[in-house]
């Protein structure tokens, strides 16, 4: 039989969705935990929406699945929504800005087109965002709340890194490019390809050497920060004050005993990004990330409101879960007909609604194979004067012969 | 010399403006075309030199796309077309062999001289809603995304978006021999995007897998200094980093347009003959619009009407968006409309009693169906997806559905869709005025979709709006009269 499948498209199995949901309940739990709010966006959203901000990248926007709605004759093109954050951002401004501080959360499928079938077309992501307040203090919440999210799912291995796009413009500006080449240089850096950084010649030597500190060495520690503020005296105001905000972030998470690696060049696709930018990775792969926007709301025509935001991504994360199988063991009942007749049925079903109702999860069977997985197993075989056999399954034997419903009851829930 | 089976290689051969001198340089590398000229009547053609290599004549728009499927392993045609499938899927099977060293003119972005828009920067830094009008929207969205533009709206044409600036768009991506020979025609050029020259393309599988090195052989022999620089590319090579140098001495022109009250839009190509006679016959005179004169702007002697000549193909889209008040079309391509956008704010008020054709399903008379329903059993015995070509995608696409066709594959094409039966397509479905030229190419028809003819269109808010009612009452009424 052929693959019906849409290409890059992929299904998620009772086994995936074990996963699945194992991810997607820690992730709310803990954002409840937090005082997050969970919110769903449309899977359409206008494609200008996503132009509108100038901050993504042409070739992230040249992936986006966009078309012209059966009303579309306006030429306003729909994107199946390419990105998690700007349409939890739209839906704030749209509704909730009123508020002085908004803790908001999602579970989101995001679309983008990808040719070299390596990865799939629609991804999921669990994402947080955090719209008010100051500084500092929502940076390290949306970190700890990522770590402990990663923590709880009970994945090792796991590296943050921080980088801070503040840092990263302030950089691009001592390079003194004319906008077109700023535009250009930009562009690669969004694509992860830092060595055009390095590469790029300035007129300063010690911008040169900045840069390929930053580059070259990667921080345990807020004293690293301490060391770069001290060495480069002459950096440009734009890049001492996104250091010193990053020192502030990186001091409180020394602190709290969060530990992390300081590495500028790590981070890519951080395109609305303004100040410090955050990933993890669990065996080498990129599982979540996230940082402070700024500018984002102001640029979809919000008030002047700062946000922070992190996203994990769901399907590499499935991937490093541990396979489980469905655990029916502790109390499922399998309620099994000997005969097809309508008065074995009908025992069957009422049998299996009493269960049910007394909270108990109880499936029928009525082809005769062999059950296993489960804690009970029903025979109703409808002959008086014992029309039941109730087994124990942890016991494999027969329990009780000729029950009533009452005393299965008793027995099940006496386990 | 290897002898090929008939049919080995294909080779896809442009119609149009690269005709001429494809024909010279096929007659100088001697492959054996002598019948390929601006004479010939015929879609296919046979190498009288090489046994195995076959052509067929196309319309140079569906020659990237029918290269990329694989119907055929060569094919010839202008960057512009290449570029404007390349960007819009650069993983597709589309190499490119070497440009051929002739054409003309470039694809310019270029603005109204009204527009206020003197450079790319006004582009990314404006937050306006820019409309860019377009025969290439592939190539318009590309642009526009690489400039960052904010927002930006892209109205796909069939052809006149010269004529569209500065009313209804701000921007347009089109054809120009020049940035001069653009200024002239009220447009300031912005950005020159790629020049128009004529390519060798091929399928990648057939170049991977298939011995195409006597054909090959024989194009190199001519265009060897030309294949370090440019062969064998696959990527699409639109950039925005070289803005062109808008030299100081341009001088745009700006075309005598003021706004007027009522707009309305009157087509070009076969249907500008018999609209400018049933318009003469409704009393209404008009300078620069008759069976052999053709401005874009033509003009009435009502002060308060302005008129502008597009493609028929255009015009439902252009009055949905009041960029008309009244249009005159065919029903053919009003229906397309409707059926792509259900609601659209446009209404049919009248037919016009000329340009009648029937818009039909055909398929070559050897195939052995009658008509649809024998298809549709056909199709399921088959498993094979209905390869159907057509230019009216939608009329097509509904047809094919309201019939439980499936599964079926719609071919778009840019008119002629009779040439890619049987080889690329298995039906087609198209407009015919007497059903002779399917007849010629060993068509029949199996069913008759619904019969069209030009009609006139309005906005529906125009209708409504008290400030034009008098005034489109007044028109309206004077083309029935026409009818009488």
């Amino acid at each position: 039989m052929k693959n019906q499948k849409c290409k890059g498209m992929q299904d998620l199995l009772p086994e995936d969705m074990l996963r699945f949901r194992r991810i997607e309940d820690i992730f709310r739990t803990c954002c409840r935990n937090w005082g997050y709010q969970e919110v769903k966006t449309p899977t359409l959203e206008y494609l200008h929406l996503f132009t509108a901000t100038g901050t993504l990248t042409p070739s992230m926007l040249s992936k986006v699945y966009s078309f012209l709605d059966w009303d579309g004759w306006s030429g306003e093109r729909v994107v199946l929504r390419p990105d998690g954050t700007i349409p939890v951002a739209r839906l704030y401004i749209d509704n909730l800005s009123g508020q002085e501080l908004t803790r908001l959360f999602y579970v989101t499928n995001i679309f983008a087109f990808e040719g070299t079938g390596k990865e799939n077309r629609e991804r999921w992501q669990c994402g947080a965002e955090f719209f008010g307040g100051a500084k500092l203090a929502p940076d390290v919440e949306i970190i700890l709340l990522a770590e402990e999210v990663i923590r709880r799912l009970g994945l090792s291995d796991v590296v943050l890194q921080l980088s801070h796009a503040g840092l990263v413009r302030a950089l691009l500006k001592e390079l003194k490019l004319s906008p077109g080449e700023e535009t250009k240089m930009t562009n690669r850096i969004l694509e992860g390809n830092w060595q055009a950084l390095t590469k790029a010649k300035s007129a300063n030597p010690e911008i040169g050497r900045l840069i390929a500190a930053l580059l070259g060495l990667k921080g345990k520690s807020s004293s690293f920060l301490h060391n770069v503020r001290a060495s480069f005296p002459k950096a440009s105001q734009d890049f001492k004050s996104s250091l010193e905000d990053l020192i502030s972030i990186t001091t409180l998470l020394d602190n709290l005993g969060c530990s992390y690696k300081i590495d500028i060049a790590a981070i890519h696709g951080f395109e609305y990004y303004t100040g410090i930018c955050f990933q993890f990775l669990a065996a080498g792969e990129k599982i979540g990330g996230g940082g402070r926007y700024d500018n984002l709301v102001p640029l979809m025509n919000g008030e002047d409101i700062p946000a922070c935001g992190f996203a994990l991504y769901v399907d590499p994360v499935m991937k490093l879960l541990p396979l489980e199988k469905e655990k029916k063991g502790e109390c499922g009942i399998l309620v099994k007909g000997k005969e097809l007749t309508q008065e074995i049925l009908m025992t069957c079903f009422t049998v299996a609604e009493s269960l049910r109702d007394a909270g108990y999860s109880a499936e029928l069977d009525f082809t005769g194979r062999k059950e296993s997985n489960y804690r009970w197993v029903v025979l109703v075989s409808g002959k008086e004067p014992s029309p039941f056999v109730l087994t124990d399954c942890t016991q494999k034997r027969p329990r009780y012969i000729g029950a009533s419903m009452a005393e299965i009851l008793k027995v099940v829930s006496e386990g | 010399m290897k002898d090929y089976q008939d049919g080995y290689i294909k080779l896809a051969l442009p119609k149009g403006r690269f005709l001429s001198p494809t024909a010279s340089l096929l007659a100088e590398i001697d492959l054996g075309f002598q019948d390929y000229s601006d004479k010939t009547k015929q879609y296919r053609l046979r190498s009288a030199k090489f046994p195995g290599l076959s052509a067929k004549i196309l319309q140079e728009k569906d020659i990237s796309i029918q290269v990329a499927v694989g119907n055929y392993d060569l094919g010839i045609c202008g960057l512009d077309w290449i570029e404007e499938f390349l960007v819009k899927y650069p993983a597709g099977a589309l190499v490119k062999i070497s440009s051929l060293n002739y054409g003309e003119g470039s694809i310019h972005v270029v603005a109204s001289a009204e527009s206020g828009i003197a450079n790319l920067n006004d582009l990314s830094d404006g937050r306006n809603d820019y409309r860019i009008v377009t025969e290439y929207p592939n190539l318009a969205e590309a642009f526009a995304l690489n400039l960052r533009m904010r927002r930006f709206r892209i109205f796909p044409v069939w052809g006149a978006a010269e004529a569209y600036p500065p009313e209804n768009a701000d921007l347009a991506v089109l054809w120009g021999k020049s940035g001069a020979d653009i200024a002239t025609q009220g447009l300031m050029p912005l950005k020159r995007l790629l020049p128009v020259t004529a390519f060798l393309i091929a399928n990648r599988e057939s170049l991977e897998n298939k011995d195409l090195s006597q054909i090959l052989a024989c194009f190199s022999s001519k265009l060897t200094a030309d294949l370090p620089t440019e062969a064998w590319q696959a990527e699409p090579q639109i950039s925005i980093e070289n803005a062109l140098d808008i030299s100081e001495e341009l001088k745009v022109s700006r075309p005598l347009w003021q706004a007027k009250e009522i707009n309305l839009a009157l087509p070009d190509g076969h249907q500008q003959a018999p609209t400018s006679q049933f318009l003469k016959q409704a009393g209404l005179a008009l300078q620069g619009y008759s069976e052999e004169v053709l401005s874009r702007r033509p003009s009435a002697d009502l002060d308060w009407l302005g008129i502008k000549v597009i493609r028929p193909q255009d015009m439902p889209l252009q009055v949905a968006n009041d960029n008309f008040d009244l249009a005159i079309t065919g029903e053919d391509w009003l229906r397309e409309h409707f059926y792509r956008f259900p609601s659209s704010p446009v209404k049919k008020l009248f037919a016009l009693g000329f340009g009648a054709v029937k818009i039909v399903a055909a398929v070559s008379q050897e195939m052995p169906v009658a008509d649809i329903n024998e298809m549709r059993s056909l199709v399921q015995s088959k498993f094979a997806p209905l390869k159907v070509a057509s230019e009216y995608i939608n009329i097509a696409d509904r047809y094919l559905r309201d019939n439980h066709i499936s599964p079926y594959k719609l071919i778009p094409t840019w008119g002629a869709s009779e040439a890619f039966l049987p080889e690329d397509a298995d039906m087609l479905i198209d407009n015919v005025q007497t059903g002779k030229t399917l007849k010629q190419h060993k068509l029949k028809i199996i069913d008759v979709l619904f019969r069209s003819s030009a009609c006139l269109i309005a906005n529906k808010d125009s209708l409504a709006s008290s400030d034009k009612r008098e005034k489109m009452e007044f028109l309206t009424q004077k083309l029935r009269a026409g009818l009488e």
